[in-house]
């Protein structure tokens, strides 16, 4: 927890339940285990107690603004503040139905890089700042350096301050993650035709189609979805192989040009599959050829519902 | 493999690639016979799962052919397709299915001899690649098209 900013956010909570300003704060509370925060709804003052701000903050809280009714408050750090920009853009969410916090991420933790740094010792709680962790176990103490294990997408982040907002908490501070997102995204181009197989093979054959990944996904919102449609039923229910890959590549498909890269989906998979190798390609090429960010300003139009004459056509069979 | 008989599943559109294919049949134009075609109204209603479905009941290639750029029967239907196209066939590679099983094409009504032309490509591009689902398993069970 970062008591500074936990402090402001309930002090900002309190403020707009008292005065009416929203029904309802939507943000992080204390997990019930160690490493993971939840999602919180805070309706009164006192609840607005529970309310902290810390490094496991990693749900998309704008999923939660989707089809819900009231003026809500939400805490929104660079990659949710994104996601709410492009529900708005989608005309899923009301500009003056949501009235947000924009906060300062750390960059968020991963969970199985800090289990797998004190070698599944049993964690008991988590201090942090800013710069470090401090895991403290039953009789032991280790002192983790916070960029040693944050998750892959926080290392390229585009905007660690809130780029939409009405009441900005705590300071503005450095907000580029520091990599390079061109460097890593698609991680697979430079390989064969088959060892790119084997790769995607690999790191999606542990899937237990429970789809955590979807429905953590702020951009999940359609009436049916396709992996629920039976008639006709384009995507099998089962684990076999090719029903997998089928639900994967048609879910990072349908992120196309919408994925701000908030991870969610990651830190959400029970199995620990990284399906942003997917996302992230897509998202490079709309950047090259598109030149289209997602969730950086109001208004903008998704690429995929516009064209121009001179769009790039090089998978025509010459 | 040399007498491997690739099928191939052509998405057409209803107002140019279909009838092109119609003119080169009424032409006497020959043309392989691995192609199965589909009739749809617009190359800009194909959805990426219709392409994932083919590979899914087994075709080793899929070919989907429009009108050219600024010749859609409702004015822009390829020219959105061609954003999506262009992303999934990109995905599609980069996942590790072949580019010689996935092709696009723009061909007018008029072109015949082009229809007839990219019709024997497509087939030598697939047959070259050989057959799909052999070691990269799209399919479920193989539910052979008629």
């Amino acid at each position: 927890m970062l008591e500074g900013y936990t402090k402001e956010i309930r002090e900002a909570a309190k403020r707009l339940i008292r005065d009416k300003k929203v029904d309802c704060v939507i943000g992080y509370s204390k997990g019930s285990i160690p490493l993971v925060d939840a999602p919180y709804f805070a309706y009164t003052e006192e609840e607005c107690e529970n309310l902290v701000w810390s490094g496991f903050c990693t749900k998309n809280l704008a999923k939660y603004l989707i089809k819900r009714l009231g003026k809500n408050a939400l805490v929104a750090q660079g990659c949710v503040s994104r996601s709410i920009v492009g529900l708005i853009n989608e005309n899923q969410v009301k500009r003056e139905n949501v009235y947000i916090l924009g906060i300062w991420s750390p960059g968020m933790v991963d969970r199985r890089k800090v289990l797998e740094r004190v070698g599944g010792k049993e964690i008991i709680d988590v201090k942090e700042d800013e710069e470090k962790l401090v895991v403290i176990g039953d009789g032991w103490e280790e002192e983790i350096k916070r960029k040693e294990v944050l998750r892959q997408n926080c290392y390229t982040c585009a905007s660690r301050n809130a780029v939409l907002f009405d009441e900005f908490i705590g300071e503005k501070k450095e907000s580029k993650g520091g990599g390079d997102i061109d460097n890593v995204a698609a991680p697979w181009e430079k390989l064969s035709i088959d060892e790119r197989w084997e790769k995607f093979r690999e790191t999606f054959k542990e899937c237990i189609r429970c789809y955590a990944c979807r429905n953590v996904c702020p951009l999940c919102y359609c009436a049916e979805c396709f992996v629920d449609e039976s008639r006709p039923q384009w995507c099998g229910k089962t684990q076999d192989e090719a029903d997998v890959y089928t639900f994967h590549i048609l879910r990072a498909f349908h992120c196309a040009g919408r994925c701000v890269d908030c991870g969610a989906c990651e830190s959400a998979c029970p199995m620990g599959i990284k399906m942003r190798v997917l996302t992230s390609k897509l998202e490079k090429d709309i950047r090259n050829m598109y030149g289209y960010e997602p969730g950086m300003e109001l208004g903008a139009i998704p690429p995929l519902s516009v064209y121009r004459p001179d769009d790039p056509e090089n998978f025509i069979t010459p | 493999m040399s007498n491997f008989e690739p099928k191939i599943l052509a998405f057409l559109c209803n107002w140019c690639s279909y009838g092109a294919a119609d003119l080169a049949g009424v032409s006497r134009m020959e043309y392989p016979a691995n192609i199965r075609v589909i009739r749809v109204p617009c190359s800009g209603s194909m959805s990426p799962k219709f392409i994932l479905e083919a590979f899914r009941q087994g075709v080793d290639g899929v070919w989907v052919s429009g009108c050219h750029p600024g010749d859609c029967h409702y004015i822009s239907g390829n020219l959105y397709a061609r954003r999506r196209f262009q992303l999934l066939k990109n995905l599609l590679e980069y996942i590790g299915i072949e580019p010689e099983r996935l092709h696009f094409t723009w061909i007018s009504s008029a072109e015949a001899g082009r229809f007839q032309e990219k019709a024997k490509q497509i087939v030598e591009a697939v047959k070259k690649v050989g057959p799909a689902n052999e070691k990269k398993k799209l399919i479920k069970e193989l539910k052979p098209i008629a």
